[in-house]
């Protein structure tokens, strides 16, 4: 084993909640006043506990962790789980409340790209700026600069304000300046998703230079997957501003998704949920929806989502059936499925259906959706016999095969659309 | 093995604890911020650095017509231009260093909050920055001095003139001290910031730069004179001018008040520097 370079040791991070900080002197003269004649505080929120007022809450509570030198270590996990708290400490943003962190080299860290950035000046210019910024000495950008004109792309442009760049432009010279930093120990958040495809491609590839060829020292947060996959020799998951993984890649990955899944219920009570008329429901009342052959409702997307439905019918259907509208984690409408006639319950009985649903089109997500049974008319209109209005949902956390081009939620939808293939070339 | 370590991120660290060397690295950044300032400030503007004078010479107009012609206040004998010019220009300096420096938490929440750097080289930077604005106004009021001297009107250039870079060094660290114990508060009170500019035109007033010395009388005089700002004006006045007294015993009690400001300035500053970002 190579020798640790970083060692954190109990390391934590409290945070107050309520409005403690950015309050007026005024104000706090009050409160401090109001205390001293033992009257209630008048600054206090109106409903609020006072025990509970000054609540502390822990982002970090207690991170032991040791890196060795050229390790390119992965950190995952789902929001709030303390990574940006993380990351934020060792990069000397803010400093911990406990614990200690032992750093041997230099770190320059990646929170963003193009800080110090001004658009008034020119992109050369801006290149030393950042540079210095970063921690890079004068020197250090001269012996560079060539270089990081030639990464970014932009020597055209390099003699004008970055004000008349592109936004495309701009994120590949701070891309450029971040990727020529000389420090021995790098702590980079998601900022591989600059420029176009092919550009992300060079990022890639320097970042990869930098973990597996340079021997430098790479601690990496992101999302995605894949990426962690590319780059990272070890990963660690974290929850709740606790390791709960560390070591093998693969397996952490496996922990994040069924972590991430446990915060998703599996079974739906529907029994009680609002409807949107009082229609819904009345002659046919779904009681409850139940993923199953999982713990949590987390998928590949090879996998079949399968789940029952469980209804108490008050009347005869003839021709019952089931659609219901997917949506993506912004509330975005994804498509929507429908079922064929799943059954015909008489009255008075209560059924239970199991459902599968394909979702290899569906890119990694989470997905929702409201449940509706209807029968058709045959016509096209459709009668709806119940609606419970509480969101179902669901995780796509893998994708069976890899994209051959780095998949961009924002531009290219949650489906992959089947379908294109040559069949002919001259 | 223990003693390798090249850094230690700890909770908090003591009072006393200021890397002077980690500011020494980064002197880089510090001679890029004032770069940047300089570049930025004039672009797109037709006079560009012309307004370095423009603003001031338009300030000592004023005081000239208001406080020379009007108020009538004595200036010693000297032609009042040159007076007031010479005043405006250390007092500029000096209002630039405090209100800027003052809100360097504030407004550099964005990139301070991104990437550590000593949070210093920033209000350094300030300091020096201002420092060019000074130099070009001082040398304009030097210029204007000189003509005075030849046209033989009331003004003496002597040797004191050699303590120029003194006392404006001064008034950059009493500047700087002030500006940053400020800063340092506004990161929790943003009461301050509201306070600082109205301040400034107070603490104008409770220095002797329109008016000279000689016509503060009585208990108040006492209180002028503790104004670590006084004796640094007064004295940089009879360098540059040769009006008024020399004041010593004063200047060695402003040079006291200067050293405390500015230590408790960095004292205070390095401590809320490292948690600055929960609570802004």
């Amino acid at each position: 084993m190579s020798e640790v370079v970083i060692k954190i040791e109990n390391l934590k991070k409290k945070y107050r909640l309520g409005t403690i900080g950015g309050t007026t002197l005024s104000a706090e003269l009050q409160s401090w006043w109001a205390g001293i004649r033992g009257k209630e505080d008048p600054n206090m929120k109106i409903g609020l506990d006072k025990s509970k007022y000054g609540d502390e809450f822990y982002a970090l509570e207690g991170i032991d962790l040791e890196i060795h030198k050229g390790e390119a270590v992965g950190i995952i996990g789902h929001n709030g789980a303390g990574k940006s708290t993380l990351l934020k400490i060792l990069s000397q943003v803010t400093a911990p409340t406990e614990g200690l962190i032992k750093i041997k080299g230099r770190v320059s860290s990646m929170l963003e790209v193009g800080t110090g950035f001004h658009k008034e000046l020119t992109g050369r210019e801006n290149i030393y700026m950042n540079g210095a910024v970063l921690g890079m000495t004068k020197k250090e950008v001269d012996s560079k600069i060539e270089d990081i004109i030639d990464f970014s792309e932009c020597r055209d442009f390099i003699d004008t304000p970055v004000k008349r760049y592109s936004s495309g432009m701009y994120v590949k010279l701070a891309f450029a300046v971040a990727a020529y930093l000389d420090a021995e120990i790098m702590v980079m958040d998601e900022v591989l998703a600059v420029g176009d495809v092919k550009f992300q491609k060079k990022c890639l590839g320097k970042m990869d230079d930098a973990a597996h060829t340079e021997g430098k020292t790479v601690l990496y947060v992101s999302h995605n997957m894949t990426t962690i996959r590319q780059l990272c020799t070890r990963c660690i998951v974290l929850n709740h501003g606790k390791v709960v993984f560390d070591g093998d890649v693969e397996k952490a990955i496996q922990v994040y998704m069924e972590q991430g899944a446990v915060e998703m219920k599996s079974f739906y009570d529907l029994k009680d949920s609002k409807r949107p008329s009082l229609d819904h429901g009345r002659t046919l009342h779904v009681n409850s929806l139940e993923f199953i052959n999982k713990t949590a409702p987390s998928y590949r997307n090879d996998e079949k989502v399968v789940f029952e439905v469980n209804f108490t019918s008050n009347i005869d259907i003839d021709d019952l059936r089931i659609y219901y509208t997917v949506l993506d984690e912004e509330g975005k409408i994804v498509g929507t499925v429908q079922s064929d006639v799943i059954c015909s319950p008489r009255k008075g009985e209560t059924r239970t259906c199991t459902m599968e649903m394909d979702v290899s089109n569906f890119v990694e997500g989470t997905y929702s959706f409201l449940l509706d049974m209807y029968s058709s008319s045959g016509m096209g209109a459709h009668l709806s016999y119940d609606h419970p209005l509480d969101y179902i949902y669901f995780e796509i956390a893998e994708s069976a095969e890899q994209d051959t081009i780095f998949w961009q939620k924002r531009y290219f939808g949650s489906i992959r659309l089947n379908g294109l293939k040559c069949i002919g070339c001259t | 093995m223990e003693s390798n370590w090249t850094k230690i991120i700890k909770p908090k660290t003591g009072w006393f604890e200021i890397n002077i060397k980690e500011l020494f690295r980064y002197k880089d950044l510090i001679f890029l911020f004032v770069k940047r300032n300089f570049s930025v400030q004039y672009k797109q503007t037709i006079l560009g650095p012309l307004w370095f004078i423009i603003n001031p010479l338009l300030t000592t107009l004023m005081f000239t017509l208001v406080f020379g012609s009007m108020a009538g206040f004595s200036t010693s004998g000297v032609p009042q231009f040159a007076f007031y010019l010479c005043s405006t220009a250390l007092w500029q300096y000096f209002s630039s260093c405090l209100t800027q420096t003052s809100t360097t938490f504030t407004s550099n929440e964005n990139i301070f909050g991104k990437v550590y750097f000593p949070r210093l080289t920033m209000p350094i930077a300030t300091v020096l920055f201002s420092l060019i604005n000074f130099v070009v106004i001082f040398t304009v009021s030097i210029i204007v001095n000189i003509y005075y001297c030849v046209t033989g009107q009331n003004v003496v250039i002597s040797w004191y003139f050699l303590l120029v870079p003194v006392l404006v060094f001064q008034t950059a660290l009493l500047g700087l001290g002030t500006g940053i114990i400020i800063s340092s508060l506004t990161t929790k009170y943003r009461d301050l910031a509201v306070l600082v500019s109205f301040g400034v035109t107070l603490w104008m007033y409770g220095t002797p730069v329109v008016y000279d010395l000689s016509i503060v009388k009585g208990a108040f005089a006492k209180v002028i004179m503790l104004n670590p700002m006084t004796p640094i004006m007064n004295n940089f006045r009879y360098a540059v001018l040769g009006c008024g007294n020399f004041e010593v015993s004063y200047w060695v009690v402003s040079w006291i008040t200067t050293i405390v400001v500015l230590m408790a300035g960095i004292l205070l500053f390095n401590r809320v520097e490292k948690t600055f970002m929960d609570t802004v």
